[in-house]
C-alpha cells in the first residue's frame, strides 16, 4: 500500500448502470421464485412471437389472397365458415377468412393499446402523484377530489356512449383508457408512495443544493415512483385488453381486425350461439383471457416484489 | 356521521352533474344537429330551418340548453325515445331498473360473501395445491373474456345439461292469456324475497345470542319457515308458474355475474389475509393460547376485511360493466342492454337516460360501500 493511490473517478451513469443491474437482478431472483407470475411471462412472450411471426409467414408460407387477414377469401372451399383442416388449422370464417391468420395479425395491435393505454397511465397516474404530494394543500386537494370523480365513474357505459357518438379507433380507446385509469386509481396508489418519498433526505438534500420545485419531482420523486408504476402499468393492460375486446364485440370500434371483431362477426353472421362451429368463437376468446390473464399474473407476482408484506419469508 | 353523509351527497350531486356535462356537451360538439337532418331536402329554404332550429331551441347557447335540460332531468322530463318513438323514457327505464338492480344486488352480495369466506379459508391454508388450483380459478375467472363466459354457462347449463332457458326474461308462450302482467310479478318477487332474506337474517342474529344447543335448531327453523312459507304462498296465489317461468330465467344470469365478481373478491381477500396474519397481534393471539379458528376468524378476518370492502368500491364499476355484458348475452332486458340498443341507433335520449341512471347507481352503491365502511372501521367513526 502507498499512500500515492489515485483515485480513478468512476463515471456517474456506470455507477447508476449496476445499481439498476443489481436492483434488476435481486428483483428477478425473487420473481422467479413465484412460478405463477413465470407462467404470465411465458405467456406474454409466447403471444410477442406469435406477433412476430405472421408478417414472416405472409411473406414466405401464406398466399396472401386467400390468408391476408382482412381482404382474404378462400376459393377452393365451396362452403365457409370451414372447418380446421391442413389447409386451415383453425378453420376459416363465414366471410372465408383464415382464422389462424386473424389471431396472430390481431396480436400485434393488442400489445399495441394494451402497451400505449399504460404508459399514458403511468405518465399521468406519475404526474398527478408526485405532484400532489409534494405541494400538498389545494393543489392536492383539488387533484384527489378530481380522482375521486373519476374513480366513480363506470368504465364501460362512458365507452359505450362515447363509441356511439364518435369514430373510435384503436388510437383514441388507447387514449381514453389510459387516461380514465390515469386519473382514476393508479395515481391514488401512486400519491400515498409518493408521500413516503417526499419525506426522504435526498430530498432535502436536493432542495438544500438549490434545486427547483420541478427539478426535485421529476429527477428526485419520479425514479422512486416508477417500480410501483410499472406494476398497476400490468393491471392497465389487462383493463384495456379487455374493454377494447369488450367494445368491438358490441360492435363499436372502428378497428379493422381485432379478437372482439372476430366474435362480433361471429355474432353478426348468426353463429354464437351455434356450438358447433367451436373454432369461430374460442380460439380469440381464449387469447383474450389468456392474454389479459399472463399480464394479471405478471402484476401479481410483481406486487410480490414491491410489496414485502407478501413474500413468503 | 351527518356532516360526512352531507359532504358525501354533495360530492355526489356534483360528479353526477358534470357527468351529465361532460356527455351533454360531448353530444352538443358533433357536427350538424336535428334540424340539419330534419331540413335535409335543398328545397326548403334557409329561413324555414331557423325558424325550426327557434322552435327546438337550438339558436340558444348550449349552456343555456343544457340548463334547461338540467331543469327537465330533475323534474322527471327525461324526454322520448327516438327508437320506440312516443314512448318516454322515464317509462322504459321505470320498467326495467327492478331486472338490473336485482342481478347486481344479488350478484354483489353472493359474490362479496362468497369471496370472504373461500379467501379467508384459503390464506389460511397457504402453499401446495390448493393455492395453486384456487389462484388460478381466481384469475381466470377475474380476467376470463365476460361475454365467452356467459356463452360457455349457456352452452353448460341450457345447451348440454338443459336444465336452464338459454337466455331472456321468459318464455312469451307460457305467458299468453296471463292474468297479470310480468312486472306485477317480479316486483312482487323482489319483496317476497326481501321478506325471506330478512327473516333468515334475524334468525342467524337471534341463534347467535341463545345457548349453543338450541342454535341449530333455530337455525333450521328460520330458514325453512320463510322458504317454506313463500313457496306455498306463490303455490295458492295461482300465479305459480308464471313465478317460477321469471325464476328459472334468472338463475343463469345471476349465476355468471356472480362468479365473475367472485374471482376478484376471492383474490383481494386472500391477499389482504395474507399481509394481515404477518401482524404481532395474530402472534400474540396464537401466543395466548387461543383455537385456530379464533384468531383465523376473529383476529385476522375481521381486519383483513377492511382493504377488501376499499377493493369493493373499485369493483362496483366492475360489476356493472360485467351487469352489462351479462345483460346482452342473455338479453336479459335490463337498462345496460337498453343502454347498448340506444348506443347502436344513436337514440341520444334513451342513451343518456340509461347512461345517467347507471352513474347514479355507481354513486349510491359507493355511497353505501362507504358507510359500511364508517361501520367496519372505529377509527373513522370516531373521527
Amino acid at each position: 500500500m502507498t499512500t500515492h493511490t489515485k483515485i480513478v473517478p468512476v463515471p456517474l451513469w456506470r455507477v447508476r448502470l449496476s445499481l439498476l443491474l443489481k436492483s434488476i437482478r435481486s428483483g428477478w431472483a425473487m420473481f422467479a421464485e413465484n412460478p405463477v407470475g413465470l407462467v404470465g411471462l411465458g405467456v406474454i412472450i409466447f403471444f410477442g412471437l406469435f406477433a412476430l411471426a405472421h408478417p414472416i409467414l405472409m411473406s414466405t408460407v401464406w398466399d396472401p389472397r386467400v390468408y391476408d387477414p382482412v381482404m382474404g377469401y378462400d376459393m377452393e372451399i365451396a362452403f365457409h365458415p370451414a372447418e380446421p383442416s391442413a389447409r386451415h388449422l383453425l378453420g376459416t370464417d363465414p366471410l372465408g377468412r383464415d382464422i389462424l391468420s386473424q389471431l396472430m395479425y390481431s396480436t400485434r395491435y393488442e400489445f399495441v393499446l394494451g402497451i400505449l393505454s399504460a404508459v399514458v397511465t403511468v405518465v399521468i397516474a406519475t404526474t398527478i402523484g408526485a405532484v400532489s404530494a409534494y405541494y400538498g394543500g389545494l393543489v392536492d386537494t383539488l387533484l384527489m377530489r378530481f380522482v375521486d370523480l373519476v374513480i366513480m365513474v363506470p368504465f364501460l357505459p362512458i365507452l359505450i356512449v362515447m363509441s356511439s357518438l364518435t369514430r373510435v379507433g384503436m388510437f383514441e380507446l388507447a387514449l381514453v383508457i389510459g387516461v380514465l385509469s390515469g386519473f382514476g386509481g393508479t395515481a391514488i396508489v401512486v400519491k400515498s408512495q409518493a408521500l413516503t418519498v417526499k419525506v426522504k433526505p435526498f430530498i432535502e438534500a436536493a432542495r438544500i443544493a438549490g434545486g427547483g420545485d420541478f427539478h426535485i419531482i421529476f429527477k428526485h420523486m419520479l425514479p422512486n415512483l416508477l417500480p410501483i408504476a410499472l406494476l398497476y402499468m400490468m393491471f392497465v393492460v389487462t383493463g384495456a385488453i379487455f374493454s377494447e375486446a369488450v367494445l368491438s364485440f358490441f360492435g363499436l370500434t372502428t378497428i379493422e381486425m381485432s379478437w372482439g371483431l372476430m366474435i362480433n362477426i361471429t355474432q353478426t353472421q348468426g353463429y354464437l350461439m351455434r356450438f358447433d362451429t367451436w373454432h369461430l368463437l374460442v380460439p380469440a376468446s381464449l387469447a383474450i383471457t389468456l392474454l389479459c390473464a399472463a399480464f394479471y399474473l405478471v402484476g401479481r407476482a410483481l406486487d410480490e416484489v414491491v410489496n414485502p408484506r407478501l413474500r413468503r419469508r | 356521521m351527518w356532516k360526512f353523509l352531507g359532504k358525501r351527497l354533495l360530492q355526489m350531486a356534483v360528479t353526477l352533474i358534470l357527468f351529465q356535462a361532460a356527455t351533454y356537451f360531448l353530444i352538443d360538439a358533433q357536427p350538424g344537429d336535428i334540424a340539419d337532418i330534419m331540413t335535409m331536402d335543398p328545397n326548403i329554404p334557409p329561413a324555414e330551418r331557423q325558424r325550426l332550429r327557434a322552435e327546438l331551441g337550438l339558436d340558444r347557447p348550449p349552456l343555456e340548453r343544457f340548463i334547461t335540460y338540467l331543469g327537465n332531468f330533475y323534474t322527471g322530463n327525461l324526454g322520448v325515445s327516438f327508437q320506440e318513438y312516443p314512448t318516454p323514457v322515464l317509462q322504459i327505464i321505470k320498467e326495467r331498473l327492478p331486472r338490473t338492480l336485482v342481478l347486481f344486488v344479488s350478484a354483489s352480495l353472493v359474490s362479496f360473501w362468497a369471496g370472504f369466506v373461500t379467501g379467508k379459508v384459503l390464506a389460511w391454508r397457504r402453499g401446495g395445491f390448493i393455492e395453486y388450483t384456487s389462484t388460478i380459478a381466481g384469475v381466470t375467472l377475474y380476467t376470463v373474456f365476460t361475454p365467452w363466459f356467459a356463452l360457455m354457462m349457456i352452452w353448460l347449463f341450457a345447451v348440454q345439461l338443459d336444465w336452464l332457458p338459454t337466455g331472456k326474461f321468459l318464455d312469451p308462450v307460457e305467458w299468453i292469456g296471463a292474468p297479470v302482467t310480468s312486472n306485477q310479478i317480479f316486483i312482487r318477487m323482489i319483496l317476497t324475497a326481501t321478506v325471506v332474506l330478512a327473516v333468515v337474517f334475524l334468525g342467524l342474529w337471534l341463534s347467535n345470542k341463545m345457548p349453543r344447543k338450541q342454535r341449530v335448531l333455530i337455525r333450521l327453523a328460520s330458514f325453512l319457515l320463510p322458504v317454506g312459507g313463500a313457496i306455498l304462498f306463490w303455490q295458492l296465489s295461482g300465479v305459480g308458474q308464471y313465478v317460477w317461468d321469471i325464476a328459472s330465467h334468472l338463475i343463469l344470469p345471476v349465476m355468471t355475474v356472480t362468479l365473475i365478481a367472485y374471482g376478484g373478491t376471492m383474490l383481494l381477500m386472500r391477499t389482504s389475509m395474507l399481509e394481515t396474519l404477518r401482524e404481532d397481534y395474530i402472534l400474540t393471539a396464537r401466543a395466548k393460547g387461543l383455537p385456530d379458528k379464533v384468531v383465523r376468524d376473529k383476529h385476522a378476518a375481521r381486519n383483513a376485511l377492511l382493504p377488501v370492502w376499499t377493493g369493493l368500491v373499485f369493483s362496483i364499476g366492475g360489476s356493472i360493466s360485467g351487469g352489462i355484458i351479462t345483460e346482452t348475452i342473455f338479453s336479459w332486458p335490463g337498462i345496460g342492454l337498453a343502454l347498448l340498443n340506444a348506443a347502436l341507433v344513436a337514440d341520444i335520449p334513451l342513451a343518456m337516460g340509461a347512461f345517467t341512471i347507471i352513474g347514479m347507481m355507481t354513486l349510491l352503491s359507493h355511497l353505501v360501500a362507504d358507510i359500511g365502511y364508517a361501520f367496519l372501521d372505529p377509527r373513522i367513526r370516531v373521527h
